[in-house]
Order: C-alpha cells, then structure tokens, then sequence
C-alpha cells in the first residue's frame, strides 16, 4: 500500500539541480503575485508562490524549489527552510483528493473519532496514507474554523461541514 | 447554524442575512463607504479620538485598546506604515471572523481603509489563513470590486488619499496568529514570533510602523465613525465598549455566531436559552471554555446562578478570559482528560519550536498525557503536569505557550475528579480510531 507520511522528512527530499518548466500564464500568474510587495521584498511572495507550485506539481517538489530560487534570487535552502515550517505544504505526492479531517476539540465531542474510522474503513486506509489508486489521501488537521457545523473536513480546499456518515458516504462516491 | 443578535440590534451582523450582501452593490444601498467619506472628511487625530473613545478593545485575543495601538504609531517616521489585518484564525472554537469576511467583505476593506486615512498608510495585507482560500477569493474579488468603483487604490474618491488593500495567504500555522509571527510569515519566512519591543506599531512589517488588527476590530470601525466613539461604547460597557461576535460550538442546540452587547448578562441564559439549551435534553452542562481553546475552563457551577457577565471584567471575575470568544460548551459526557489531552495535542502541533519552554515543554505534556491515557497514571502526575505547566507559563516567548498552560492548568485544577481515577491508573475508555495510532 502506497503510503504518504503527513509530516515532513526533509532529509528525504531529493536534491538535483533540474529547475522546474511552467506555462507563459503560470508564470504570469507569479509574477501578478510580486506585484503585491515591495520590489525589494520579493521575498514576501514565497508562500503565494509555493502554493502556485503545489498546484502545478502536486506538490513542493525539487524542481519547484529550484524554479523559484531563481525566481525570487533567494537560496534554495531559504525556500526550504520556509516550506518545511507550513503544515499545508505536501513533500511528497499525495492523493488526487485529499481529505483532511479536523480532530480538534469542538469536531472531536460531536463525532470527530467516527467520521474518521468510517473514512478510512471505506477507503481501506489509515491515516497518513494514500490509497493504492491514488485517488485518496487521508489526513487529521487542526481546527478549520467550523466548530459550529463540527464535524467537518476539508478535500482539497472545499468545507464539508455537518457531516454524517451517510452524507460522507454520498460525498465520496461522487469524487471520481 | 445560527448567526444573530442577541440584545441589541446588529452592528456587525447588519447585513450578513442580506442577499448578496458580499457585493458592492448591496453594501453600498446598506450605507457602506459612507463612514469612510465622512472619515476622510475628520482629522486623523480626530478618527483616533472617535476610535479610543469607543473603548474597542481588540478582538482577536488579547483584548488591547484599538484606539491606543493606534496612537503608538509614529506619526513623523519618514517610513512607509502598514496596516494589517489579521485574519488567521485559528483558535479552536473560533469561526466568527470567517462569516464576516464570507458575507461583509467591504466592511473589512471600508475599516482598513479608514485606519490608513488616520494613520497615514498607503498600504493594507490581509492576512487570511491558507485554508480559507474561497475567503481570500472572496477578498479579491471585493477589492478588485472597490477599486473599480475608485475606492480602493489612486486618489481615493477623488482626494489625495491612496491606498491599495491586498490579500496574503498563510500555510497552516496557527502561531502566524500570533502579530509578530505574522509578520515574519509575511516577510517570507518561518511563523516565528519576535521580541518585542519594538512593538509592531514602531517596527513591525519591513522594520516600519505597523498595526496589526484582528477582522471582527477592524469591521467596528465604521461603525465608530457612524454612531460616534462614545455612542458605540454605550451599547457595551464603561469597560468592555460595543458589541462582540461569540462563535459558539460543541454541545448546544444552535451553535452559531451570536453578536451579543459586552456585559450581556448571563452567561447561563446564554447557552440554555439563546443557543438552544443542551444538545442532547438528558445530558447536563459539564463546563464552558468561553474564549477559544487558549483560557481556563469553566465548570457548570461556575456559570449555573452566577450570573457571569459577557464582557473582559466579567469572565476574569468569572475565572476564565474572553480570548477569541470561541465558546465551546462541553456537556457531561466529556471526559476533560481526553478534551485536555486534544488540547495539548493541538499545542504540541502548533508550538513553532523557536524557545525551549515550549517545544521541550507541550512535547512531554503530550507523552504524559498518553501515557495516562493508556493506564500507566501514577498519584504523582498532576502534580509534574503543573510542574511543567509553570516551567513554560511566563516563561516562554511567545503567548502560545502561557495558552497551553492554561488549558492545561484550568482542567486539572477545576476537574480532578476527571483526572483522579487515571492518576490511580484506570485505562482511557474513549474510543480511538484504530487509524489515529499511525
Ligand atoms: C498563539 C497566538 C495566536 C493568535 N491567533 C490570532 C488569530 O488567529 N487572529 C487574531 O486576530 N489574533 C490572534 N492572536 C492575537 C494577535 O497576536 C494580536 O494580538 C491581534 O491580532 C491584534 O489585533 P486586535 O488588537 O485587533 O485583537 C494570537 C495570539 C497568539 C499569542
Ligand atoms: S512559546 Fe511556543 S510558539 Fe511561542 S515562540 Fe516559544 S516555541 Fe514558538
Ligand atoms: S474544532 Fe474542528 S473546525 Fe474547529
């Protein structure tokens, strides 16, 4: 079973010197990013920008980081050093949809434990890791800001809120 | 989920029912950007006068006087000055920010503004959690929305006032709530607090002159310069000025946000009449943690008959702090070991690891706290849990770490009959899913 540590390991990471490609409106779209800071704070852009790269590649990979050192004149290592500090920031690959379930106290008292063991008993997984096809990813994260409709997860950047099994169960069963 | 006003009218929940009231166009026929005018037609010192005299005490957590933030800024640097609105959020049991921004967008931008024209600033973040893309997406739109309609950006509605708003996104990190993280999130870098002083108001974002205001702070504003400092104040208290938003969670029939007067009285009729009562008829109220997951816990006895007043003065008197207002309610089927072990689980997680008090600290909380949870509790515990409590209380860098003392504290202080039989080495009966043990 292909398996996804959700924290990060970074002595894993593969370091090679390819700098990643990116479409003309990718780039553009960067660029519109810097727009918003200092032109002697490029720097500030970093976390728009990593997310840009997760979007492109999946996740925050080698060649991304590459990409933007030149991109922002920074070092690699600072682009590390920044990414591996944000918990919503992938290393490795994970699923096509990645369901991130809120474990904190408000989700936990109104039925946190069961949304979980039901995700990962239908997707035959557990947490941390992805399925065989790819299709899931299953983490538990911090508070989302809907302790009022707990329980709650987050797939990919989506709210589901107020969840119950069955409509769990509907909500999976449409992700193709 | 609810979202109302309770014993007053709506200030910040004016418009939220509104349809389509995250347009310009339905803000603007609700008197939006009218304050900022009549603002711009006042005197800086004037706009800070209205501000201090309203009493708005910041809502993001720590409760500090907006209007005197403000008069921190230097008014002859030479350097560019920064407003930034900090809407992070990211306490457990908070949510109220994420409904002002979803349907009141303008009234952040129309408050932010008009701190810029009082504080001379050309420039406004605002700096919204990673996981709340579809609000940054909703604040993109609003701006863009207002620029057009030239009250964002160049010679604001003619005058020869200009200011940009822009949005910045975090990654998850609930220190980045923190002001002075913040700010190192924005530069670039790592959430990692810094030493103040200098206080962000002299050196704050690119080393200049910055103020930090929570969402819910800055929405009052216009409000302040509608009705006028004093006025507003009077829907509150001497001490506590205006209205507050309680995102209210956990065991009650109508969680929700509820905009409530400071010093609404009480807290009892709070949860069992306005929020619906108990969830579940049969179940009673075991405690209350009224300011986001970072105050002391209440127990029942401390809210049932005492009349505890909403607002700063009455929850200190009260026990606890009105932090973020995130209002969890726990009802008797809670076992506060489990909730506490949750907590310092999130402290752990969350504690940026740059003082040692607090990354060494929460990391045995949480090794304690499961091995307890396991069976393996000695008499001795609560007494090295406290122990260690007060090692990072006061003695950390930042305030997460004297939150998670006091989550921890208040609980076994407040439960130990909660705790007793596991210091005796009785076994956690919660059910864990088999997957959380990864
Ligand atoms: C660990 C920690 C997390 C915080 N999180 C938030 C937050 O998510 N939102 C917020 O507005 N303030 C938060 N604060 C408070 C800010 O440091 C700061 O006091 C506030 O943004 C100032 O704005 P205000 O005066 O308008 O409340 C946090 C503080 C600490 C110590
Ligand atoms: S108290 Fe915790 S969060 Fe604050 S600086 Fe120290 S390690 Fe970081
Ligand atoms: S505790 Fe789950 S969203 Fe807040």
């Amino acid at each position: 079973m292909a398996s996804v540590a959700p924290t990060f390991y970074t002595n894993q990471v593969q370091v090679t010197d390819e700098v990643a490609n990116f479409s003309p409106e990718v780039v553009e779209e960067m660029y519109l990013h810097l727009t918003k800071y200092p032109p002697d704070r490029k720097r500030s852009a970093l976390i728009p920008l990593l997310f840009v790269i997760q979007r492109e590649r999946g996740y925050v990979d080698n060649e991304g980081v590459n990409f933007l050192a030149r991109f922002l004149d920074l070092e690699v290592t600072d682009i590390w050093e920044t990414v591996t500090f944000y918990s919503m920031f992938n290393l490795r690959p994970v699923g096509k949809h990645h369901i991130q379930i809120c474990k904190t106290l408000s989700c936990r008292i109104i039925g946190e434990p069961k949304i979980t063991e039901h995700i990962c008993n239908r997707l035959g997984i557990h947490v941390g890791e992805t399925t065989d096809d790819e299709k899931f990813t299953v983490s538990l994260v911090e508070c989302l800001g809907s302790c009022g409709t707990a329980p709650m997860m987050q797939i990919g950047f989506d709210y589901h809120e107020d969840l119950t099994t069955e409509k769990v169960d509907k909500l999976l069963d449409s992700l193709s | 989920m609810e979202i109302k006003a309770i014993g007053c009218e709506p200030l910040q929940l004016k418009r939220v029912h509104l349809e389509n009231s995250h347009t310009l166009k339905v803000y603007q026929e609700n008197d939006g950007y009218k304050w900022l005018k009549k603002a711009m037609e006042m005197s800086p010192d004037a706009i800070i006068g209205e501000v201090k005299a309203s009493v708005l005490r910041g809502r993001g957590g720590a409760g500090f006087p907006t209007g005197m933030k403000w008069s921190f800024v230097p008014k002859d640097s030479p350097k560019q000055k920064y407003i930034v609105c900090n809407a992070d959020e990211s306490e457990p049991g908070t949510f109220k920010d994420r409904y002002l921004m979803e349907r009141d967008p303008h009234a952040l931008i129309e408050g932010m503004l008009i701190a810029a024209f009082a504080l001379n600033s050309q420039t406004c973040y605002i700096y919204t959690r990673g996981e709340y893309k579809y609000l940054i997406d909703i604040m993109d739109e609003a701006v863009e929305e207002a620029r057009a309609a030239n009250l964002v950006g160049k010679n604001i509605l003619g005058s020869d006032f200009s200011c940009e708003v822009y949005t910045h996104t975090g990654a998850g990190a609930y220190i980045c709530g923190e002001e002075t993280a913040l700010l190192s999130s924005l530069e670039g870098y790592r959430g990692h607090p810094r030493m103040k002083p200098p206080f962000p108001a002299v050196e704050g974002l690119y080393a200049s002159p910055t103020v930090v205001n929570n969402v819910e702070t800055l929405t009052a504003v216009p409000q302040i310069i509608e009705m006028g400092g004093i006025s507003w104040r009077d829907l509150g208290t001497e001490k506590s000025g205006g209205t507050k938003l309680w995102s209210v969670s956990g065991h009650v029939k109508k969680p929700g946000v509820y905009e409530l007067p400071m010093g609404y009285a009480d807290m009892e009729r709070f949860i069992l009449e306005d929020c619906g009562g108990m969830l579940r008829d049969d179940k009673k109220l075991k405690g209350v943690i009224p300011g986001g997951s970072s105050v002391y816990i209440m127990r029942a006895n401390d809210v049932i008959g005492k009349k505890v007043l909403m607002d700063y003065e009455g929850l200190v008197a009260a026990g606890s702090l009105v932090g973020s207002g995130g209002f969890i309610v726990i009802d008797e089927t809670v076992d506060i070991v489990d909730s506490t072990k949750n907590l310092t689980e999130f402290y752990k997680h969350e504690s940026c690891g740059w003082c040692t008090p607090c990354r060494e600290g929460t990391d045995w909380l949480v090794k304690i706290f499961n091995r307890i949870a396991e069976g393996n509790g000695r008499p001795e515990d609560a007494q090295l849990i406290l122990d260690l409590c007060d090692n990072i209380e006061g003695k950390s860098f930042c305030a997460l770490g004297d939150a998670a003392a006091w989550a921890i504290q208040g609980a076994i202080k407040r439960f130990p009959e909660d705790f007793k039989p596991y210091l005796n080495g009785q076994k956690t009966t919660s059910t864990e899913p088999e997957a959380r043990k990864f």
